[in-house]
């Protein structure tokens, strides 16, 4: 049994991986020897990515820009979950707030930035409030249709046992709408890697957009290709983690999704 | 049932349903559910109530568990005018597989009621641990909801209402959607349970044999705008089993009587004296 699981598991990972080491590959080899001054070789690549980000870069560049990514997705969490609770639970809410929430969702956050740099200038905050401002949208609506959509069952359950309104909360709502939050957290999290390049391309003095525009201005074009590689490398690796948390806290979700698919 | 065991003091009513009517009022259409339903239960007992689907027996059960706010007359839990869920009711639904919270643990599922009661946990822990046992699920106790029977799971459920110590167990057609030899296990949990614990019992079904095995006495309900069409006593030995009990002359004809009410009921019988609608 678990030698045909360890099989499985294998292929998936061969499956996964098989497709980025044909391109990889692929640009390997198309671009030896590339004389083209925008195209370097990927050997170049590679060998200047240890270069330039085996550095002080990581504390200079990498390690600004992930902080700003952490507290702008984390205040947007907490901001739309703390916002979308209330109007899921509230119909009246839900009707009086609709109409705002979408037009505020619709505004691209980049187009925010020269009235966030008027209230917040061009430091830490006014990038963090660019993050927050695109990554609140999908955990916000995302919380609401969870909490409106909660079992009226399980409803019943709790109210026939008496369950206190911070227990109903802790125990029912907050559970049973965590699938979708998840949704929207997931889908959060790309927007809030997209914000933080952004912010960082407009007025900045470091961090790893400004970084590749640095490289780009002074055509240092290995180097700018590397910070590329670097964004994605962080992305999956984030995207990574985001699923190992997922798995462990919606573990519930999965078994039972996966029983209802057994039951037919 | 044992001989020597002293009658309740308050052998009298534990539950009192007294004209009861409810009027759904939606957008520019109001329908009656239940027109005047009437009816006591006295503590100990097993009543069961049964009637054509389009009854209203779910309507009537949850104006009764406090759920639905009746739109006329009055329920009385043990003395008490119901308004809410009573601490003193605990309820068991049909919907077994959206009943239970699936995100905790069996354990889990039947001791949160328990936690909100505010018992200190060593009392807690006991209720859990005989419940389970009473309805012989411990070896479950940490397993998710999910990865259980449909049966199983129905049996969490009623050990959550065991546990809950209810004065009144509401069961809403719980054994409605499992196969037939479960339900019949089950049937007879319910009697078991009801024997060991003197707990009063509302049982809705619309199944008529279900309603003839387990009931004393079986309610039969009209069509909707609901009234009792009749309160047959069930007249059958105490000690029930699938077998003897089902096979006896006077199983059939309460089963024979209770079907043909029913049918009366399908037919639209209204009470003597009632207007037409």
């Amino acid at each position: 049994m678990s030698s045909t699981r360890m099989l499985a598991f294998g292929r998936q990972a061969g499956l996964a991986l098989g497709l980025p080491a044909v391109l990889v590959a692929v640009w390997w080899v198309a671009s030896a020897g590339s004389a083209n001054f925008y195209f370097p070789p990927l050997q170049t690549i590679a060998r200047m990515f240890v270069e330039v980000w085996v550095s002080p870069r990581i504390f200079d560049d990498v390690l600004p820009s992930l902080a700003r990514l952490a507290a702008g997705y984390f205040a947007a969490a907490a901001l739309g979950l703390l916002i979308g609770i209330p109007i899921g639970l509230s119909r009246g809410l839900r009707n009086l707030t609709e109409p705002v929430l979408e037009f505020l969702r619709a505004i691209p956050p980049p187009a925010l930035v020269p009235i966030l740099i008027l209230f917040a200038g061009i430091g830490d905050t006014m990038k963090t409030l660019v993050i927050v401002s695109g990554c609140i949208w999908p955990v916000l609506l995302n919380t609401v249709e969870g909490v409106r959509g909660r079992d009226e069952v399980l409803e019943e359950v709790a109210q026939s046992y008496r369950i206190g309104a911070l227990a109903r909360l802790w125990h029912f709502i907050i559970p049973s709408a965590s699938p979708q939050m998840f949704t929207g957290l997931r889908q959060a999290l790309s927007i809030g890697i997209i914000l933080m390049v952004i912010s960082e391309m407009f007025a900045a003095s470091n961090g790893l957009g400004f970084a590749i525009i640095q490289f780009e201005r002074s055509f240092a074009v290995p180097e700018m290709w590397t910070g590329i590689i670097l964004l994605g490398l962080i992305g999956i690796l984030l995207s990574l983690l985001f699923r190992l948390a997922e798995r462990r806290i919606l573990r519930w979700y999965h078994g039972l999704r996966q029983s209802q698919r057994s039951d037919g | 049932m044992d001989a020597s065991a002293t009658p309740s003091p308050r052998a009298a009513a534990m539950l009192e349903v007294a004209g009861l009517h409810k009027v759904y009022a939606g957008a520019g259409r109001t329908v009656e559910a239940i027109r005047a339903v009437t009816f006591t239960v006295k503590a100990g007992a097993l009543v069961c109530i049964v009637g054509p689907s389009g009854a209203g027996k779910t309507t009537l059960l949850k104006c009764i568990a406090g759920l639905l706010p009746p739109s006329g007359g009055k329920v009385v839990l043990d003395g008490e005018a119901v308004a809410g869920p009573p601490p003193a009711m605990a309820v068991v639904f049909q919907e077994y597989g959206r009943s239970l919270f699936p995100w905790m643990s069996v354990w889990a599922n039947v001791e949160l009621p328990l936690k909100q009661k505010r018992l200190p946990a060593a009392r807690r822990r006991a209720l859990v641990d005989d419940a389970l046992a009473a309805v012989d699920l411990t070896e479950a106790h940490g397993a998710y909801p999910w990865q259980l029977s449909g049966g199983m799971q129905q049996r969490v459920a009623i050990a959550r209402a065991v546990a809950y110590e209810p004065q009144v167990l509401l069961m809403d057609e719980p054994f409605a959607a499992v196969d037939a030899q479960t339900r019949a296990d089950l049937e007879d949990l319910i009697r078991r349970l009801w024997q060991r614990l003197k707990v009063t019992v509302l049982f809705v079904t619309h199944d008529i044999d279900e309603a003839v095995y387990l009931g004393e006495r079986v309610l039969i309900l009209s069509h909707a705008p609901t009234v009792i069409m009749e309160d047959v006593a069930i007249d059958l030995p105490g000690e029930r089993s699938q077998l003897e009990t089902r096979s006896l002359p006077r199983f059939g004809e309460l089963r024979k009587h209770v079907y043909a009410q029913i049918q009366l009921a399908k037919q639209g019988w209204r009470p003597p004296g009632e207007r037409k609608t």
